[in-house]
């Protein structure tokens, strides 16, 4: 239970961004009693956020699967024709930028500016390069024809460990369609998360963020090991299959 | 009123008291409010505005079916019309319309909170509303599409020739209103309550809007995806949902009911939370069996994730998951009817009042236990063969959302319009109304179950080879009038009554519940003092006791 005190009418308007008139931190809200009750309100509401992230991209994973038992030749067809070093050098990057994050947040309980801004740097310097490599890989993909629309062509391709046998075009063009929309849509949630963090470096430049209140920080931050986690169950899904066995 | 033991109006008081409506005034201070109130009023304007353009849709619908021959509009216009009926209704509609308007009102009121936790994320799902809302209308305007509102493939994704990806667009950006509403919804449950106001006392409005954004939130990215793929399929031929490309069209339908049969529970729960406060205040009872009634709540919200496939017992799917979702379907029934058991049982020696909320209330009782009823009908797998995609299904759901929901909503108008508005509705105008959407109501849809179980079959325009349904179906359209008149006259009075009603007391009912405890309408941060609550929900016994003045200082030992 919280403290019922600090309470009175307040004459001021609702209008965007008008605090309490009384002292209190900055950055407290005027409906909310105290600092505690406004960090727990935007952590518990950026874990629910998350649960909705997961069952979105929940419905992809359940249509993979589905296709994936279906047609697991041609599966495994078409993922031996996508650069599983690049995808395993982006897992690597993301695994990086998922420390930079927790280095992020330490430093910003601890004050430490200059290491917060760093962190802050290099998560997105690691976000832009994991982005870029998504992007040789996607001109790869264009040059080969393996980009699902009327130009998509993917003839006479093996299926791994059967010589004698060649993977049904409709079957591959189904997983590079489930490939591009899950990956694009996991480089949507990249470069939205490149904006949060571009914002988080704003603030923490203006020295903004205190131990007493970071909170952009740490929900920030929640968001990006999210989108990190995520790729984490993309890699092996999308770029293993070849290598079941 | 004839309502006794009410205390008398403070109107000198009220008058005069600034409140959320006149703290502030211009366009400005309304569409850049961050105040849950005044955003639930945008709510009410926009889902009345959409409420208008879908009931016109069905007016045409039913004036089509007036004779058997198609002689009012041709086939593509009618696909159109009953496709945008559904999607608007069910879209722009009934999907907010209890959470967004009563919720976004009365969540923060009813837990003595100052507002929602994310009062701007509460903003921006309303323009995201808004958005989803005028790409709809464009749609419309610029032809309208036909795929019906569940968009099932590979129809939508490969045939037609309307404007799907638009239609589906606009859902998707609503949907992520209806997400963020359910995500402050349940942080500010969970984080924003006031001392004392614990778990097992909270209205079950509250419970009830708990489990439907618990559906919100995980069913409607499914949609959102779902969706994605449809706009995807359709401008690349990718084959998801095309088996000629090796695709399966039951994955759509599976990834779309796996949203839309709980989005069904998103239109309803709402409804039964408003049931539940307003039989306990029409019956001067505690609710019977509090802790059953909230937590059937969330059993609807969770078993209801487990149904879906029960809209697909004629598309192909395997005989053994047919008879597993039929038994779920079974299931998910016994919960609803604890509800409607413990409501009787509220009733059941309770001091009962027939206010105009009241009526409401009951034609919901009677409504949603019908449509339930033959929800079961539709759940056993023999008699669904036989009535699917017939308008035995249409009168099934019709009697869900409009009979339960839309009744639900049309009751909780009432009921709280004295808080919203501070001003009293006419009690007999808003009788005769309750009673001419009742009647309205039921000689619409009755009949529908009857030409439903004769064999007519849903979604045509031209039934002029078997004529013999044309009694039903003239039956039907003239109900169809008379529900219409229902619905303009609230409309009407409330506009009235904003004018010329008479200033409404702080407690109208003399209803328990913290809405009830701060002025009507309420200032703009809801409480002029922080509420400490020590007493347990529905304590109507108390607040009727004659020494009900009598300081509430100590806990009140009621068993739970």
């Amino acid at each position: 239970m919280r403290p019922a005190a600090r309470r009175s009418p307040l004459p001021d308007s609702t209008l965007i961004g008008l605090h309490h008139e009384e002292e209190h931190h900055p950055e407290l809200l005027h409906h909310f009693a105290d600092a505690q009750q406004q960090r727990d309100s935007a952590s518990l509401g950026m874990w629910v956020f998350l649960a909705t992230e997961v069952m979105f991209f929940g419905g992809l994973f359940c249509a993979y699967l589905v296709y994936r038992r279906w047609y697991f030749p041609d599966f495994a067809a078409a993922s031996s024709t996508i650069n599983m070093w690049l995808g395993a050098t982006n897992t690597a990057v993301l695994i990086c930028s998922s420390l930079t994050v927790v280095l992020a947040v330490w430093a910003a309980q601890t004050a430490r500016r200059t290491l917060l801004i760093v962190s802050l740097i290099l998560t997105m310097l690691l976000g832009m390069a994991f982005l870029g490599i998504k992007g040789i890989e996607y001109k790869e993909k264009f040059d080969e024809h393996h980009v699902p629309g009327a130009s998509f062509s993917f003839d006479k391709v093996q299926v791994p460990g059967h010589p004698d046998q060649y993977a049904n075009p409709h079957h591959a063009q189904i997983f590079f369609s489930l490939y591009f929309v899950m990956t694009g849509l996991h480089a949507l949630h990249m470069i939205i998360g490149l904006g949060i963090f571009l914002w988080l470096l704003i603030m923490a430049w203006k020295g903004r963020f205190t131990p007493e209140w970071h909170t952009p920080v740490e929900i920030g931050g929640l968001y990006w090991h999210f989108v990190d986690i995520v790729w984490i169950y993309l890699f092996p899904l999308l770029y293993l299959i070849d290598r079941h066995k | 009123m004839p309502q006794p033991a009410i205390a008398p109006p403070t109107i000198a008081q009220t008058a005069e008291r600034e409140n959320y409506l006149n703290a502030k005034y211009g366009v400005w201070s309304w569409l850049l409010t961050t105040d849950h109130k005044r955003i639930a009023l945008l709510y009410l304007l926009s889902i009345t505005f959409f409420f208008f353009i879908g009931g016109f849709f069905a007016l045409l619908i039913r004036l089509e079916l007036l004779t058997p021959a198609g002689d009012l509009v041709q086939a593509d216009t009618y696909n159109k019309l009953f496709t945008m009926h559904g999607m608007v209704m069910v879209f722009f509609f009934l999907i907010p319309s209890i959470p967004a308007v009563l919720g976004n009102f009365l969540v923060p009121l009813m837990i003595g909170a100052k507002d929602l936790a994310f009062p701007r994320i509460n903003l921006l799902s309303w323009y995201l509303y808004i958005i989803g809302g005028v790409m709809m209308l464009h749609c419309m305007l610029t032809g309208g599409v036909d795929t019906g509102w569940t968009f099932y493939a590979p129809f939508s994704t490969n045939y037609s020739n309307t404007n799907v990806v638009e239609a589906g667009l606009a859902i998707f950006v609503a949907g992520f209103s209806s997400i963020l509403t359910g995500l402050n919804f349940v942080v500010t449950i969970h984080r924003m309550r006031a001392p004392g106001m614990t778990w097992s006392r909270l209205p079950l409005f509250i419970w009830a809007h708990y489990a439907t954004s618990i559906v919100q939130l995980l069913g409607t990215p499914v949609l959102a995806v779902t969706l994605v793929l449809v706009a995807a399929e359709r401008a690349l031929h990718l084959g998801i949902f095309d088996p000629k490309l090796g695709g399966d069209p039951l994955l759509f339908q599976h990834l779309f009911w796996f949203y839309s049969h709980p989005a069904v529970y998103i239109m309803i729960l709402p409804a039964l939370g408003v049931e539940s406060e307003i039989i306990a205040c029409f019956s001067r009872k505690r609710i019977f069996g509090y802790s059953f009634v909230a937590f059937s709540s969330i059993a609807i919200a969770v078993f209801g994730f487990l149904v879906w496939a029960h809209h697909m017992f004629v598309a192909g799917t395997s005989v053994y998951s047919a008879l597993v979702f039929s038994f779920l379907s079974y299931a998910v029934a016994v919960p609803s009817a604890i509800k409607v058991f413990n409501w009787t049982a509220t009733l059941y020696k309770g001091s009962i009042h027939y206010d105009a909320p009241m009526l409401y209330a009951f034609g919901f009782l009677g409504l949603f236990t019908i449509g339930g009823l033959t929800g079961l009908f539709l759940a056993a797998i023999g008699i669904d063969v036989h009535v699917t995609d017939t308008y035995f299904v249409v009168a099934h759901f019709h009697y869900i959302m409009v009979g339960g929901a839309v009744m639900g909503y049309l009751g909780g108008m009432h009921f709280w319009w004295p808080k919203i508005s501070g001003k009293l509705y006419p009690e007999g105008w808003a009788r005769l109304a309750a009673l001419i959407v009742f009647i309205g109501f039921n000689l619409t849809f009755f009949p529908q179950f009857l030409l439903g179980y004769m064999g007519m079959p849903r979604r045509y325009y031209d039934y002029s080879h078997m004529p013999e349904f044309q009694i039903l179906n003239v039956l039907s359209t003239a109900g169809a009038t008379v529900l219409g008149v229902g619905y303009l006259l609230p409309m009407l009075y409330f506009l009235w009554s904003m004018r010329y009603g008479k200033p409404a007391p702080d407690n109208p009912w003399n209803a328990a519940g913290l809405e009830w405890k701060t002025p009507s309408p309420p200032p703009t941060f809801n409480f002029d003092e922080e509420p400490v609550v020590t007493w347990e929900a529905y304590n109507y016994d108390e607040l009727d006791s004659p020494d009900k003045d009598a300081p509430r200082g100590e806990e009140v030992p009621v068993a739970r």
